[in-house]
């Protein structure tokens, strides 16, 4: 994510409270941006899928704008990230440019995976986030791997890695927790703990659902934090980054609230009417300007003026990603293998790709 | 052989079950064929994640919960090694489990235990104990999902011996082989066509529930010229195809072999001999698919019979494509046409 902005020199002649308030108003103003940059981002990739730009599935991160936001602004641009398949915004906070994650979903050549990996399965080795994951709970034990080697190559980066409250119940969740404490891994799990698996509850997933006190079976520390504040979201990652960072594994759980369907094809009528109409008082970007009004951080103008400006971007977001070309199909083969590998078995019969060899030893 | 109406005596107080022919769809024939089971004997139970209130990612344990209790219907952990494994241990108790697994992808986390204890446990204990479960996995593409969500991976549980493979192709095939899995003393993989869920046919719900479906291969269409050989999802497609070749004045047999193993290598014999020609079709990779098992047998059974090798269409050697790609990847009935053809130029 963007730093905020720097002190210039007129400010500089300020006193030193209201320079570092200025320097807090900045970054609240970013946390907003940024929140509000997800929240947009998302219900237009909602609106592309439901008009068919976008295929696969599509998990979105309305309700954990704060939670992201919060967490991103823990790390460093060098450290490592893994998430699941709920990742957009954790692509786009990351500092990977909105542009080429909505081309992504629409499955475009210009996209974070070339088109290839899909909402679910984003790669930016550039940007270190080293993938979305759809299977639940794969990227545990690899992020686990990452860390390792950060240890054996003494490394100062962490790798944070978020997974969801349903993906504890999970085998490589007890695995990579437990191999991270041993080893004293610098990494920081993250459980985005939004009270749902697909359709059901933490309390019918997890014995322990207080999901954070799973780590005292590793001897980890770990913490719960309000997933709806980015600033309690951002000093608790903080304080379990740099306990990473000094070879100490944490997990970090981070409530949160997810605000619609489990995927955008999911009506989620599991939920009760009550239930929805708590989730409508929940939002964390409706609370966290309504904070920022209050605290006098920004003004109305101000908010509606960021309103706009983020509405005009994804626009522009939308439209890089409409105009970037498809992959052609014939690049179908072309990454199986590292190398053009011999013997690779592309030609067959009923390929449409390749002209069908003829039958070998035909009479004539 | 019972048939449904004999079943129902069986089980008192329970209600009055649908009876009669009835248009289905293929995931409200599971759906149905599940019910009759569980109605039929108390010891089946199902086990899955969000099957219970949610009834499934495609909904085909809907209303079981409500039904059947939450003891019976149970809503797991994101847990699928801790599902089939458990399934396992209730298993050695006398139970008939049966697990939902949501996408063709997330079978993995269990493959260790079906591989090496679900598959073997009879083998190891000389008979002494039996492994009646059945695991269900909606498979196959079509559906615009991605990796882990279109996949076909039933070759690598063929390879396993001590497993059942099976995939129905219809509502009326997928009522009647849910409850055979469910009455087998085997362990069942339980393939259903995603692509088909939303098909509608006719299901006649006093079918007589036997062993026929788990062990013979179905004629679904006569024919003289070739044999398209398919099973699960690509029926559709053979059918189709021989729909185009029927207007081509060449005639196709399709055969659907609804169990993948053990095989009906007998019905596919037969089927050759007469026709001389055989192309087989699955949506899985053609690269030590199932298909090269037919192929092979094919080869040692009906040398003399052939009038071309034995073809094949299907999936890639490439991971799963992304949804726009799909199509390609998929085996279309052009692709079996293109296949014919070859098979008719020789
Ligand atoms: C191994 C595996 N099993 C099942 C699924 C299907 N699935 C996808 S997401 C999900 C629920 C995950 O819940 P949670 O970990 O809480 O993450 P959330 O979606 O709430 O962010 C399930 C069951 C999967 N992707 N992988
Ligand atoms: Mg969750």
């Amino acid at each position: 994510m963007p730093a905020p902005a720097k002190s210039t020199a007129a400010t500089s002649t300020r006193r030193r409270t209201s320079r570092t308030s200025e320097a807090q108003r900045a970054k609240l103003e970013n946390y907003y941006r940024q929140m509000l940059l997800v929240r947009r981002f998302e219900e237009r990739a909602q609106r592309a899928y439901l008009q068919a730009y976008i295929g696969g599935y599509c998990h979105l991160n309305l309700g954990e704008e704060a939670a992201i936001v919060g967490l991103l602004d823990a790390l460093d641009p060098h450290d490592y990230l893994f998430t699941n398949y709920r990742e957009h915004g954790y692509a786009i906070a990351k500092g990977i440019e909105p542009e080429r994650v909505m081309a992504e979903l629409y499955g475009r050549t210009d996209g974070v995976s070339k088109g290839w990996g899909g909402s679910m399965h984003m790669f930016d080795v550039e940007h270190r986030l080293l993938g979305g994951y759809g299977i639940v709970g794969g990227q545990l034990p690899i992020a686990t791997g990452t860390a390792l080697a950060l240890q054996y190559q003494d490394r100062s980066e962490v790798v944070m890695c978020t997974m969801g409250d349903g993906t504890t119940a999970i085998g490589a969740f007890h695995e990579s927790l437990n191999l991270a404490a041993l080893w004293k891994l610098p990494i920081v799990y993250v459980i985005i703990n939004n009270g749902l698996g697909m359709g059901t509850d933490v309390a019918h997933a997890s014995a322990e659902p207080e999901l954070y006190k799973r780590a005292a079976a590793y001897r980890m520390p770990s913490a719960r934090v309000d997933g709806a504040d980015p600033e309690a979201t951002a000093s608790a990652a903080l304080q379990a980054v740099e306990a990473a960072r000094g070879g100490t594994p944490y997990l970090l759980e981070v409530m949160t609230e997810r605000l619609r369907g489990h995927s955008v094809v999911d009506p989620a009528k599991y939920r009760s009417t009550d239930e929805t109409t708590r989730l409508k008082g929940a939002d964390p970007v409706v609370l966290f300007a309504a904070r920022l009004l209050e605290r006098g951080v920004l003004d109305q103008a101000a908010l509606d003026v960021i309103d706009t400006e983020t509405a005009a971007r994804i626009d522009a977001v939308a439209q890089f990603a409409e105009a970037s070309p498809e992959p052609d199909v014939s690049t179908l083969f072309d990454h199986t293998y590292a190398t053009p590998v011999p013997n690779d078995s592309r030609r067959l019969p009923g390929s449409p790709l390749f002209a069908p060899a003829p039958f070998p030893g035909r009479p004539a | 052989m019972t048939t449904m109406a004999e079943r129902t005596h069986t089980t008192s107080g329970a209600p009055e079950p649908a009876s009669g022919t009835r248009t289905l769809s293929f995931s409200k024939a599971i759906n149905e064929g599940l019910r009759a089971a569980m109605r039929h004997d108390d010891k089946v139970m199902l086990m899955g994640e969000d099957i219970g209130p949610l009834g499934g990612v495609f909904r085909v344990t809907d209303g079981l919960q409500a039904e059947f209790g939450e003891q019976r219907v149970v809503d797991t952990p994101l847990a699928e090694s801790g599902i089939v494994g458990t399934a396992i241990g209730l298993a050695m108790r006398g139970y008939r489990p049966v697990c939902e697994i949501q996408f063709d992808g997330f079978v993995f986390p269990a493959f260790n235990q079906i591989t090496t204890q679900l598959s073997k446990i009879h083998n190891r204990t000389r008979g002494a104990v039996q492994m009646p479960v059945v695991i269900r996995i909606p498979y196959g593409g079509g559906i615009g999902g991605v990796e882990h969500h279109g996949e076909s991976p039933e070759a690598l549980f063929a390879h396993t011996a001590g497993l059942r493979v099976v995939s129905p192709s219809t509502p009326q095939e997928a009522y009647t082989m849910i409850q055979e899995a469910i009455a087998s003393p085997d362990p069942v993989l339980f393939f259903e066509p995603k692509s088909r869920y939303w098909g509608k046919g006719a299901v006649d719900l006093e079918a007589p529930v036997g062993t026929d479906t788990l062990n013979t291969a179905h004629v679904v269409r006569q024919g003289t010229d070739v044999t398209l050989v398919a099973y699960g999802p690509s029926v559709a497609t053979a059918i189709k195809t021989a729909d185009a070749l029927a207007e081509e004045g060449r005639s196709a047999e399709v055969l659907d072999l609804r169990a993948i193993s053990p095989i009906d290598t007998a019905a596919v014999v037969a089927s050759v001999r007469k026709t001389g020609r055989c192309v087989v079709i699955h949506e899985a990779p053609v690269f030590f698919g199932a298909g090269a098992e037919i192929a092979a047998r094919v080869t040692e059974e009906c040398f003399y019979a052939l009038e071309a090798p034995v073809l094949r269409v299907g999936g890639f050697h490439t991971p799963y494509p992304v949804a726009k790609h799909e199509h390609e990847y998929l085996p279309s009935v052009d692709r079996v046409l293109d296949a014919v053809d070859r098979a008719f130029a020789h």
